[in-house]
């Protein structure tokens, strides 16, 4: 790939980079499906070669070469240094508080990092009725900090959750396809960090809530053209377009 | 000492309508031809007990054999809804479904203490979620040190079943490569139905694989490819493809039910 087919990048690509930039080489990782398992793939792809990926099908150092679909594809069951049970994925691994970064998405946010993830509209009479909890609270609660992945919405970013599945009291990160947001010393998000080419008025038209701004917001860098080889490898024959 | 028979047998005789019935694995060997056979069976008003609910408790939802489901995270993994299960919940079709929602761990912990006889298991968890009030749960002090955990009671399915990849002539069963909750659910449950790729003279023993001894287990069913689009380690892989296909399948009733009449009401049970 050639620097100038490098300048040209979707948003979400441009998500899955600035959230693999934040983990750190040789961090033990709970990853969600989806565009949290891109992001740390594609850490451990880069500048993060020993993150040690951990799946909740019970594959701990999975080390796909290509995006698994689920979390139990036979890839990240062939690549693992071990795979465990699930009880014992959640038990000895997660609870037993030896994993540094949790990485979820969520349907919804709010200012404090609370997550939805299981329904929108009221809970008896569902307007849209959601997967579920699955690990994410204790996820959230038990890793040693949080990072939450999701594309910046109004129906998304909500002054209000619709049901809270999760706590954000664990939330250090979350990234969106417009920027980052990190919380302050009272727990509220703030906008920290804009990707190439976005303002942050297009940020607040993007929030419910009022989002607040920090004084020492930065610019991020676009991606590399090493980053997006190394993304766009992950998943060379995408006919499986429909993956979220 | 687990009985070998055909899976329609095992299905007649061990699954009752209003039973609880978990079927498990955790992507990986969903035993998705005995789901299959509770179709053509018809049963109905059971209460669905899985942590992963996905196309095949899509289908069994879909075609009213549940009343009642108990789940953790229900949805088809990295393509999105279930339009089965939410039509379901959303519009009460085909019939009203009861939802019992825990979270992965508090459902992985449930297992655990069916399988080992405890009334309840213990997670660190459920704290700040609007779940607590949605599911059955309960706080209680640590009696040495005083901390706060939360209780869940444990799950005692009527049925548990699962599809592995080998059992032997006398019903001992093996099977490898992810393991979810297999075990427990079987261990857990007052009957148990596993079905198996093959069954062979002798088990060769395999590091770091579940053995499951013939007389933990009530009935064997031998069925090549019975977890299919699911896969079996070692066997095929995952149909990625149906997984993504089924989003367009499920999407509307007389599709749906087409569909289900074409590939599974009008097809016998496999023989063996």
């Amino acid at each position: 790939m050639t620097q100038v087919e490098a300048l040209t990048h979707t948003a979400d690509e441009m998500m899955a980079v600035a959230a693999a930039r934040r983990l750190r080489n040789g961090t033990v990782c709970f990853v969600g499906i989806g565009l949290p398992s891109e992001a740390a793939n594609l850490a451990r792809a880069t500048h993060a070669p020993e993150c040690v990926l951990i799946y909740e099908s019970g594959t701990i150092g999975a080390k796909p070469v290509h995006l698994p679909l689920s979390i139990g594809d036979s890839e990240l069951a062939e690549t693992a240094d071990a795979v465990v049970s699930v009880p014992e994925i959640f038990g000895y691994w997660l609870q037993g508080g030896r994993i540094d970064v949790g990485f979820l998405g969520a349907a919804q946010i709010d200012r404090y990092g609370n997550l939805n993830s299981t329904v929108i509209g009221d809970y008896e009479h569902p307007k849209v009725r959601l997967p579920g909890a699955g690990g994410a609270p204790e996820i959230a609660a038990w890793c040693g900090e949080t990072f939450v992945m999701l594309r910046h919405t109004p129906r998304a970013f909500v002054e209000q959750l619709d049901f809270r599945t999760t706590g954000g009291a664990g939330v250090t990160c979350v990234v969106t396809d417009l920027g980052v947001l990190e919380p302050r010393a009272d727990g509220e998000l703030e906008l920290t960090e804009l990707h190439p080419g976005v303002t942050v008025e297009q940020t607040l038209d993007a929030t419910s809530w009022q989002l607040r701004v920090s004084p020492d917001l930065r610019r991020g860098a676009p991606p590399q053209a090493e980053e997006l080889q190394a993304l766009r490898a992950l998943k060379p024959n995408d006919d499986l377009e429909g993956r979220p | 000492m687990a009985e070998i028979v055909p899976l329609a047998d095992a299905v007649r005789e061990l699954v009752h309508d209003g039973d609880a019935v978990a079927l498990e694995g955790f992507t990986h060997l969903i035993p998705h031809a005995a789901g299959h056979e509770v179709i053509r069976q018809q049963r109905r008003e059971l209460t669905l007990v899985r942590m992963t609910p996905d196309v095949i408790y899509d289908q069994l939802i879909g075609m009213g054999c549940a009343r009642k489901l108990v789940f953790s995270w229900g949805g088809n993994p990295g393509v999105g809804s279930l339009h089965r299960l939410r039509d379901a919940v959303e519009h009460d079709w085909p019939e009203p479904l009861e939802l019992e929602e825990h979270s992965h761990a508090g459902m992985a912990a449930a297992y655990s203490a069916g399988a080992s006889g405890f009334p309840f298991g213990v997670v660190r968890g459920y704290k700040g979620t609007d779940l607590a009030e949605r599911t059955r749960v309960a706080w209680i002090s640590c009696p040495f040190t005083g901390e706060q955990v939360a209780a869940v009671p444990a799950i005692r399915p009527d049925v548990g079943i699962i599809h592995a990849q080998q059992a032997d002539e006398a019903g001992n069963v093996q099977l490898w490569g992810i393991s979810g909750v297999q075990k427990e659910v079987v261990l857990a449950s007052s009957r148990s139905i596993v079905t198996v790729e093959e069954i062979v003279s002798r088990l060769e023993p395999r590091p770091g694989s579940v053995y499951l001894p013939g007389w933990a287990v009530t009935a064997v069913s031998e069925v090549p490819g019975g977890a299919r689009p699911s896969y079996a380690h070692g066997y095929y892989a995952r149909d990625n493809a149906f997984y993504v296909g089924w989003d367009e399948i499920s999407r509307d009733r007389a599709g749906f039910q087409g569909w289900m009449a074409r590939h599974v009401l009008e097809r016998e049970a496999s023989p063996a």
